[in-house]
């Protein structure tokens, strides 16, 4: 066209935006399948999380008290949630590394960026063995999927079934970090124009994973 | 990511074309190899459920005739047909057969952005067909809950394959979500993403943005589906109680306690009624294509049918409860989903104005696509007037159940996108093929199937209001239903085993053109969009040679008025061709 285009402004700027061409996001086709598939994890982890508010709202037995079951005790002394905190706090460090990790794939400094999300996978695996820990713990003291001593039976059932599928994102995780950082270790991606996009791109899905952890810390051990 | 990725590059990259018999049509990684390889699966299972429905029928039409269909056989049957129709048929067919196909042709891309992801989706997609199939041959035999799957009865004693059948159905249901997921992250991201040079959002042929919107609408509703199979199955395998109340089964507790069946319904129609319109969008998308082109007119109100698109796709995740009427829900819930039900009317209501209008004063050439594209348009408007009756909670109520509901939702959501499953096969046929199909065949199988299916359910709407329950093995002697209502029964039988033989026609189409229909045109409708465009008919791998088309105007220039063809191709640049809009937005 050889006319001046007009730029609309308003709401239809908007749609124009939106719609121009090509594509609608400047970022790479990896990142905004990334973001979509999160989003897409989004709904499943709501809904999870709805099913098990639904159920603890309509079981008849009482629902037993977080604070204790989730208690550890230290020296003779019982402290509420010190796994969880413990967890919690390994959990949001990884994503501190994990963000580390991003910037220096950015400076293409590969090196840092290998020992970084090392440490990102190695606070993961951390955080899935103190799961595991919690879960033996439980099991041993008769906490089961279909009854514990307590009180309500879907306590024991939301748990396992929500911390399984949280720890299932968190394994697959730090699989998928592993394999990155052995990659940008071994210059797999020289090869390919030097771009550690992918880096980026496997950090959105930890801090994704991390954020879902939040809230169901909030949600089951707070609440 | 393990893989160059292929959907925008340009002449100088090399091609990598697959040469083998396996990498090119087994493993193949070409989106269009995929389309037709989900469109093959998704068809085989769907002449399956055919064939169930058929049963079905003979059973309410002449009832103590076929001593092999027993009161649990026809449970199993009602359970699958519904179950493979909607899921494994409908949307596996649109979103991964024409969704394949038609995406990264009509936005001018060499294919999806994530050809390997492409590929594994379909053999998963494959895998889940193959669990659901094996239902049928496992002890006690398929799931009988029928397609909702509602607890308790889904896994207690007494209904039909509550022993593997439910978990092979749940697995199955489970695996194709993740099969889904894979290809519709490709879907929505090679929309996004990787169009080529020109073909803005507003510029994209209304098939694409059908085919767009109803993805997302999956990838937002498909996880409360895979969380709701998760929690049953583990209601089922490790006995929790997420869906099952205190009950008693045959005198013995079972053991469950304190769970929640309505919660199941709410998560299961979470995902249900978007479902609806993951089937619907792309019917809708395509019929336009269909309609404009076969009328030589443009679509009427081009921007106004994206946005009820998108209005429609967002609706639908407010609208749910309207399955739950009869559930025991709070009544205020009945008020506030009736609302946004009928609310969901305007916007639907729009297209189907604007589809008449695209017809008003059109050059209407009335060849097989458009046949279907028009039935298409009676028998929607038929089952949204009847959607209109059930939205409204207090009709709802004493139709619940009956026939009624079977009449709207085959109209609605059964026959209205298998005319326009049909209409795009016809339509896109010479493309895909090369070849073109017979013409009177392809208008004797219009026909009998469009009348055919008003036969079938125009009398069921009938047998509703006299309150003839569904889901019933045989109706017994009752005092409120006519003893005509069998004879209507028996008619509705005859009329479907008569649609269901009808389909013959078209595989009989599909075969002879294979093997003798004449060589196709490259665009033998005038169509403007990029998918006639190609070099090759049918499209080679990579799909446009050498360059990447470009795209200069909106997909609707039919009949413009001081151009010499009736159609101006979306590629054709504006020095040779002004006329035309260069936008789908009016311009500024």
């Amino acid at each position: 066209m050889s006319e001046a285009v007009i730029e609309p402004t308003g709401g239809a700027g908007v749609v124009h935006d939106w719609s121009r061409d090509k594509q609608v996001f400047g970022v790479p086709w990896g990142k905004a399948m990334m973001w979509i598939f999160l989003l897409s994890d989004t709904f499943i982890f709501s809904c999870f999380l709805v099913g098990y508010m639904m159920v603890r709202i309509s079981t008849t037995d009482p629902w037993p008290n977080p604070s204790e079951v989730f208690g550890l005790t230290v020296m003779g002394q019982s402290v509420p949630l010190l796994l969880i905190a413990i967890m919690t706090f390994v959990l949001i460090t990884s994503s501190g590394t994990m963000a580390l990790a991003v910037n220096m794939g950015y400076r293409k400094d590969r090196k840092k960026t290998f020992w970084l999300m090392l440490a990102t996978a190695v606070l993961g695996a951390t955080f899935v063995g103190m799961q595991a820990f919690e879960w033996t713990k439980l099991i041993l003291e008769g906490v089961r999927p279909w009854e514990n001593p307590f009180g309500a039976a879907q306590f024991g059932s939301s748990f396992f079934m929500i911390t399984g599928f949280h720890g299932m994102h968190v394994s697959a995780g730090v699989i998928y970090l592993l394999i990155v950082a052995f990659r940008v270790r071994n210059g797999f991606y020289e090869k390919r124009g030097g771009n550690y996009e992918i880096v980026e791109i496997a950090g959105l899905y930890w801090h994704f994973v991390d954020l879902v952890w939040v809230f169901i810390f909030a949600f089951f051990y707070l609440w | 990511m393990g893989y160059v990725a292929i959907a925008d590059r340009d002449h100088d990259i090399e091609h990598h074309d697959p040469d083998t018999f396996i990498t090119k049509y087994i493993w193949s990684q070409d989106h269009k190899v995929i389309a037709i390889q989900y469109g093959i699966t998704a068809i085989f299972v769907g002449v399956i459920a055919l064939i169930l429905s058929a049963m079905m029928r003979l059973q309410l039409g002449f009832p103590d005739t076929f001593s092999f269909i027993t009161p649990e056989n026809y449970y199993q049957f009602v359970t699958m047909h519904g179950m493979i129709m909607v899921i494994y048929l409908l949307t596996a067919l649109f979103l991964g057969g024409f969704g394949n196909y038609l995406i990264p042709l009509m936005c001018g891309s060499r294919d999806m952005v994530f050809p390997y992801m492409n590929m594994l989706s379909f053999w998963v997609y494959l895998l889940s067909v193959i669990i659901l199939l094996a239902s049928f041959f496992v002890p006690g035999g398929s799931t009988g809950a029928g397609w909702t799957l509602y607890p308790p009865q889904a896994i207690m004693q007494g209904t039909p394959g509550t022993d593997w059948g439910i978990i092979l159905m749940l697995a199955s249901l489970g695996v194709f979500i993740i099969a889904f997921t894979m290809g519709g992250l490709n879907y929505v991201t090679t929309v996004l993403q990787a169009r080529c040079r020109g073909m803005t959002l507003m510029r994209m042929p209304l098939s694409v943005w059908g085919i767009f919107i109803a993805t997302v609408l999956g990838l937002l509703a498909f996880p409360a589906l895979l969380v709701s199979a998760i929690m049953m199955l583990l209601d089922k395998t490790l006995m929790t109680s997420f869906f099952m109340p205190a009950i008693s089964s045959f005198g013995q507790d079972p053991g469950y306690t304190g769970g929640s069946p309505i919660l199941f319904q709410h998560l299961f129609w979470f995902f249900g009624h978007p479902e609806v319109y993951i089937v619907a969008l792309p019917a809708f998308g395509i019929v336009s294509d269909l309609l404009s082109t076969h009328a030589r007119k443009n679509i009427f109100g081009y921007r106004m049918m994206v946005w009820a698109i998108i209005a429609i796709g967002g609706l639908s995740f407010i609208v749910w409860a309207h399955h739950m009427y009869v559930s025991g829900m709070n009544p205020y819930f009945g008020f506030f989903f009736a609302t946004t039900t009928l609310i969901i009317a305007v916007p639907t209501a729009l297209k189907v104005y604007n589809w008449v209008l695209t017809l008003w004063e059109g050059n209407i050439h009335l060849r097989v696509p458009m046949l279907f594209a028009i039935g298409f348009i009676f028998t929607f408007i038929h089952g949204g007037l009847t959607g209109l009756f059930l939205g409204n909670v207090t009709i709802d109520l004493p139709l619940s159940d009956t026939y009624f509901v079977v009449a709207h939702f085959h109209m609605v959501m059964g026959v209205s996108p298998v005319l326009v499953v049909f209409g795009a096969i016809y339509h896109w046929w010479p493309k895909i093929t090369g070849k073109m199909y017979n013409e009177t065949l392809g208008k004797w199988h219009f026909w009998m199937t469009f009348l055919g299916t008003y036969a079938i359910y125009l009398p069921m709407h009938y047998l509703g209001f006299q309150g003839v329950p569904r889901r019933y093995f045989a109706m017994g002697n009752t005092d409120f239903m006519p003893a005509s209502a069998q004879d209507l029964n028996a008619w509705i039988t005859l009329s479907a085993l008569f649609v269901a033989f009808t389909q013959i026609l078209f595989f009989i189409n599909v075969f002879w053109s294979l093997k003798s229909g004449k060589k196709a045109d490259p665009n033998p409708w005038d169509a403007t969009t990029l998918e006639w465009q190609t070099p090759d008919t049918p499209p080679k791998h990579g799909n446009w040679g050498h360059d990447l088309p470009e795209c200069h105007r909106w997909a609707y220039d039919y009949s413009v008025p001081g151009y010499p063809d009736d159609f101006i191709p979306q590629n054709v640049p504006p020095e040779d061709a002004p006329a035309g809009r260069q936008h789908g937005v009016p311009e500024h």
